[in-house]
Formats: structure tokens, sequence, C-alpha cells
């Protein structure tokens, strides 16, 4: 076990990818000799050269296009897009292009390419830096999607998307980049499926459904309904797409309440997926509505005011006591 | 970088003359274009590219001859099944085969080429059954062939999309030769094609190729067939400046090609492809073609331009042409061109009959390709669609597919 934050824990992932896999390389905008704005990549093409970690030109449909390219000639592109909002000029080759490859070859091609996108706000930054775009990405299908919420995750998920034969877009919390957690780079443990949910917390009264970096919010929001005597269970889903809905529907079954909280808008977004598929499966067994904590429907405001549009502890006790108040 | 790469200019044009300002006012589009085989049939000279004409041999000529028919009496034959209701769509090629012809058989069995939907000639040259080829036109598959048999890959409906991953696909063949020959392998080199048309052109994806082509040096030729129209839409709104001059920009070769003279566009093409596989870099061919019928079945070309055009270049037609090369060298006789014309009828008769027997796949097939790792959403739509069908049993039984 070591110590090391998430953006370190994605950095010894990546590392441990170039290594065991000599198919792969990174691709990016700075994220050769200045190790990505975020300093993700860090030391890497020091480690592994030019070729295998690329800074390419600032082009993201570029990124994305010619990592397929590669992908078609066997190679495990990894690309970078520097931050959430610059995606979208590679939006049309990730959808139309990356996601249905291997459909469309009847399964004769295969398209192993991981985008990773550092997602989501609450980091006093400006304009298309902290949006959360991840429902835009799952409703295609051909795609899969994943985001760590702690450093042991992080180290893991991101080796499993290099390994995966299906396009994989890994949306980093960046807001939790410098979150420090305990890694054990010898066993990933259950953290073995990527696409499978964690229960962090086990709860009788209500549960929480929280991803990537309103984790540690859901956490403190079951620790404080704790103190006001209510037994909260809370569950990492990790996979956005697919979603683990069993992990989810058995934790409803024993708990009856259900809180989806999420920073993306909440209109069209994952937690109504979540509520749709819940009282599907669970209906019966549901006390109260299914409650959706997320964003408004507007553009993601200013820096300034940006605490009053994320979810945030308050705002999910108040789901709760809505929730327990049926 | 820079003049040095290219070939000297022809007798025929400054095509390749990068000093040449690349104003708008360009006045005649010929006049910078290399032409060996000229619509009177008589084969012209150039400093650079006859080298490439002298390699031909009687027998790849009348080949060239035969491919152009065969894919002209192929186009003919999948309009009229269009017609009759057998495809969704079509997209016909007629005037576009020297284009296609030329360069596809200047390509090599190891280069990968990227079509964009258009390019009914150049699958003929990689061996691609045409009638894989229709299974996309009838609406039963959204790919058809194998794009691992003959390297030639799936059509691409997004305009440009298939540029980039050209680009890809040869940095991809770069990483593999650097590591074959520090492990004393000598397999043949490879290049990449991609097609795109002049509308294409405009789109953000040929520019981004482009760079990337330009900056990691990649061997891959950029084929442009300026037909001169995107559906309704001409050229000249596309760019102001004649489109070979934009490599300029990027830092690589542009020729402007006939693209009616299959033996230059097979030259050019041969010279590209060299200059690629050898490590020098991208090349951009334009090849100078029209597209002498509609964009597509449902298109009306009288809405948006004048007969009198469309005659004019059927004046420059690519078969005529090599026909009368042929008949005047004395390299084809009135028995080869009789025997094309026989395996033609032969060619659209097996088409006809293939795809008249091409069926839709079992619905149940579209869930099986959506990944390529066991999916649990998928596996629960399957489940419940095959539960739902179920209930339908013994309802089909004279009408369902
Ligand atoms: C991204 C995109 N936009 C629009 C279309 C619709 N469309 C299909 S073909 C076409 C014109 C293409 O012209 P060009 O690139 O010159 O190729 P050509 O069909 O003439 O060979 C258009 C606009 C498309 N297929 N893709």
């Amino acid at each position: 076990m070591t110590t090391m934050t998430i953006a370190k824990a994605i950095n010894e992932g990546l590392r441990a990818s170039l290594t065991n896999n000599p198919k792969s390389l990174l691709m990016g905008e700075d994220i050769g000799p200045l190790g990505g704005v975020y300093r993700v990549t860090d030391g890497l093409i020091r480690d592994f050269g030019a070729d295998r970690v690329v800074d390419t030109p600032l082009a993201e449909s570029g990124i994305v296009g010619t990592a397929i390219g590669l992908a078609l000639r066997g190679y495990r592109p990894i690309c970078e897009i520097q931050f959430d909002g610059f995606v979208f000029p590679g939006f049309n080759q990730i959808t139309t292009q990356l996601a249905k490859m291997h459909s469309r070859s009847g399964g004769k091609l295969t398209v192993p390419v991981v985008i990773r996108i550092p997602y989501g706000g609450g980091i006093g930054s400006i304009e298309h830096h902290s949006e959360s775009p991840e429902a835009l990405f799952a409703h295609t299908a051909g795609l899969r999607i994943i985001t760590p919420s702690n450093s042991h995750d992080a180290y893991w998920m991101i080796q499993q998307a290099v390994d995966c034969t299906d396009p994989v877009i890994f949306f980093e919390p960046k807001r939790r980049y410098w979150l420090k957690g305990e890694v054990d780079t010898e066993n990933p443990g259950p953290a073995s499926d990527p696409f499978q949910a964690h229960v962090l917390c086990e709860g009788s009264d209500a549960t929480i459904v929280a991803y990537g970096p309103l984790v540690p919010v859901a956490l403190a929001a079951a620790a404080a309904a704790e103190e006001d005597g209510h037994s909260i269970e809370v569950i990492d889903l990790r996979s956005i797409s697919p979603i683990d809905f069993d992990t989810v529907t058995d934790s409803v079954k024993k708990t009856g309440r259900l809180i989806v909280a999420h920073e993306a808008p909440t209109f069209g977004g994952i937690g109504g997926e979540i509520a749709a598929r819940i009282s599907e499966r669970a209906f019966l067994h549901l006390e109260a509505p299914v409650i959706r904590v997320g964003g408004f429907h507007m553009p993601y405001p200013v820096a300034k005011v940006e605490e009053d549009y994320l979810p945030d502890i308050d705002k999910i006790l108040e789901a709760l006591d809505r929730s327990l108040a049926y | 970088m820079g003049a040095t790469q290219l070939p000297t200019p022809g007798i025929n044009g400054t095509g390749l003359d990068l000093q040449s300002p690349a104003g708008g006012a360009s006045s005649d589009p010929a006049a910078e274009m290399i032409q060996l085989l000229g619509p009177d049939g008589k084969l012209g000279t150039d400093p650079v590219f006859s080298d490439y004409a002298k390699r031909l041999e009687p027998e790849q000529l009348r080949g060239f001859y035969a491919d152009m028919a065969k894919v002209r009496r192929f186009d003919q034959e999948a309009t009229a099944l269009q017609r009759q209701g057998e495809l969704a769509l079509w997209v016909p090629l007629t005037g576009q085969e020297a284009a296609q012809i030329g360069s596809g058989r200047a390509t090599q069995r190891q280069d990968y080429i990227f079509p964009t939907y258009r390019e009914h000639g150049v699958a003929l040259t990689r061996d691609v059954d045409l009638a894989e080829l229709l299974k996309l036109f009838r609406g039963i598959s959204n790919g058809g062939w194998d794009p691992t048999e003959n390297n030639f890959h799936l059509y691409t409906l997004v305009l440009a999309a298939q540029t980039l991953h050209s680009v890809g696909y040869a940095m991809g063949i770069q990483r593999d030769q650097k590591f074959a020959e520090a492990n004393g392998s000598n397999d043949p080199k490879a290049a990449v094609v991609a097609y795109f048309g002049d509308g294409a052109s405009s789109e953000g994806d040929v520019h981004e190729s482009m760079v990337f082509a330009a900056s990691y040096n990649a061997p891959v030729v950029f084929f442009c067939q300026n037909n001169h129209w995107a559906i309704s839409v001409p050229t000249e709104v596309q760019t102001k400046v004649p489109l070979f001059n934009r490599a300029k920009g990027y830092g690589f070769p542009g020729i402007r090609v006939d693209g009616n003279d299959v033996i230059a566009v097979h030259a050019v093409t041969e010279w590209a492809l060299e200059h690629a596989r050898e490590g020098r870099g991208p090349v951009l061919i334009e090849a100078y073609t029209y597209r002498v019928g509609a964009h597509t079945t449902a298109d009306d070309p009288t809405k948006y331009r004048e007969s009198a055009e469309e005659q004019a270049w059927r004046g420059k037609d690519p078969l005529d042409r090599l026909e009368k090369y042929l008949r005047n060298e004395g390299l084809a006789d009135e028995a080869f061109f009789e025997q094309v014309r026989v395996d033609g009828d032969k060619l659209a008769a097996h088409v006809r009959s293939t795809t008249q027997n091409l069926k839709g796949p079992d619905f149940r097939e579209s869930f099986a390709g959506v990944y390529a790792e066991p999916h649990p959403l998928v596996a629960e739509e399957l489940a419940w669609f095959e539960e739902y069908s179920a209930g339908f049993e013994g309802d089909h039984e004279d009408g369902g597919k």
C-alpha cells in the first residue's frame, strides 16, 4: 500500500499501461515535456519517448480521429482532452465513428481507444473548464464510460480502460486530482471489474448514488445524516455506461429510498436514467420517489456563484429529508 | 520539406511549382494539370511522369480499360436496381472511372485504402465483392465487406471523417515499420490512400488530417476527386484556390492531374505512393474530373447545372480516350472490346441475381456488434426482445421475414 493523489495514481496507472503494453501510446495537447496542464502525464515522455507520449497539434477531432486510425492498425491510443468543454470539436469522431466502428464492421474491426477527460467544476475556473458532459456520451451505444473517485480506483481503472477492447471515455474528477488515498498497486481487490458499482458504506434508511467528484460529498452527507440518527447507504457508481443497476437495485430493495447526485444538469441526465430503471425494477420496494440532486438547466455558471450551482452536503441532506418525509 | 521533394515541373504546366501565386484568379485549370492521354486518344509526354507511363505493359492498359468498363456497367446496373426498388439509394460514379481505376491500380496489396462512399471503382481494384458493396445501399448492413481482407476500409458517410482515420493508420504503419526495421524485417513498405471530394475538402477534418500528416510525416496520399459538384454546390463555393494548392500551406506536395486520364492518374498516384512509402511524407492529389450523372439516385442535376456542361465533359470521357489509344496503337482489337462487353453483361447479371437474394439480417444480430466485450444493458435488452418476440410466435408463419 502506498498513498498518492488521484492525479499521481492515474500517472502511475498510465506508466503501468505503457510498460505492460508496447502498443499503447498517449496522445494529446501539452502532454509531453509539460506533463499535461494538470501534470497527469508528468515524466512519462522522459521514460517512454516522444513516440509513446505524443504532443499533438491543437486539434481535438484530429486527436480522436487519428487515434481511431492507430487503433485500426492495432495500437491502443490513450487520448487526453485538455478540458471537458473542449471535447466537442472531437464529439463527431467519438459518436459517429469511434462508437460505431465495431458494429458497422460486423465485429471485424475493434477500436480500443481511451479518451481521458478532466471534468466537473468546483475549481473556480472560467467558462468551458467546469462541465459535466457525461450524459451526452452515455446516450451513444458503443461507448463505455467510467469515472474513478479515489486513488486506488484511478490507478486500476485507467489500466482496465486501456485493456478494454471497446472504446472507453475516462472522466477524471479534476477537483479531486489532489485528493490523497491508499493504492494497492499489487492487487486491484474489489476494483477488478471497472463496470461494477461499489457500496462504500452500508445503511438501512436510504441510498445515495454518486460518482466521480460527488462521492466525497455523498459520504459527508451520509455522515451528517448519521448524526441525526439516519442510516444511509452510499454507492459509488464508478461506471456511467453500462450502469450496474443490480447493485443499486439490491440497495434500494433494502433501504426503500434513493437519492441520485451528480454535477451535470438534472434534466436529461444520468440521474433520470437511474430513477426510471429503479422505478421499474423496485417499484414495490420504494417508500418515496427517487430524488435527483444535480445542476440546474443553465450553462455552467461563473465561478463566483458556482457554489450555489453545485450539489453539496446541504442539497443532498435536503433531498434526504424530502425522501424520508414520505 | 519543400521543393526538393517534388518532381520537376512537367511540360504540361506548372502543377508542381509551389512558387506560382496561389491566387483565386487562376485562369485555365488545364494549364496547371498533369495530363498524358488527351481526349483525342494521343499520348503526350511529361519529363517526370512519362517514365511511369512507359512502365505500363499493354496487358495493364487493356486491364485499365476492362476495369473502367466493368465498373461503369456495374454502375448502370446498380442504378437500375435502385429504380426497381432493390436498393434504397445508389451513388453513381460514371465519369470518375479513370480517377478511381488509375489510382486504385497504383496501390499495392499492403497499402490500406480509406474511401468515402462513391469509390466503387477503387473497390473493384481491391477485389471487394461488388455484391457485398451493395449491402449498404440495400439497407441490410451498415458496413458490408470485411475491411481487413482487402485493406479496403468501409465507406464513411460522415464526410471527411475517414481522412483522419487514414492519417492515424499511416502513423501506425510508420511505427510498425520502425519496429520491423529494428528487427531486421524487410516486409514491403506500405502507405495509405484517403479518398474525399471537393465538397468534403471544406470540412475541418480534412484540415486537421493534413496538419497531422505533415507534422508526423505520415505515409498518406490524400486523393481528392474534384468532380465539380457537392450535390448542387459548385467547387467555387468550397475554395477560392485550386485545391491542390492547399498542400503548399501544409508543407507537402500537391498535384493536379487530369482525372479522366487513367494513365496520368496511375502515374501520379504511383509517384505519390512511392514518395509516401519511402518516408518522404504525405502528398495531395487533386484528380480534376466530373460526375456526369446525378449525385445520387435521389438527386436532380437539372435543377442546378446546364446540360451543356455535362455534354462538354462527356467529350472528355475516360473510356473513349483509352479506347481510341488502344485501337490507334493496335494494342486491342474488336474482339477485345466485344469480350469486355460480354464480361460486363455477365457481371451485371451476377450482381442483379445476387442482390435480389441478399436478405436482411435477423434483427437479433444487431445486438451482437454494439460492443466487443459483454455488456449488461445490451444483454438485458436482447433478452427482453427475445421474450417479446416469443409472444408473437406463430403469428408470422406466412408473413414475417
Ligand atoms: C458531415 C456531412 N455533412 C453533409 C453530408 C450530406 N452530403 C452527402 S454527400 C454531400 C456532398 C459531397 O460532395 P463532395 O465531397 O464533393 O463529394 P461527391 O459526392 O461529389 O463525390 C453532402 C453535402 C454528409 N454526408 N456529411
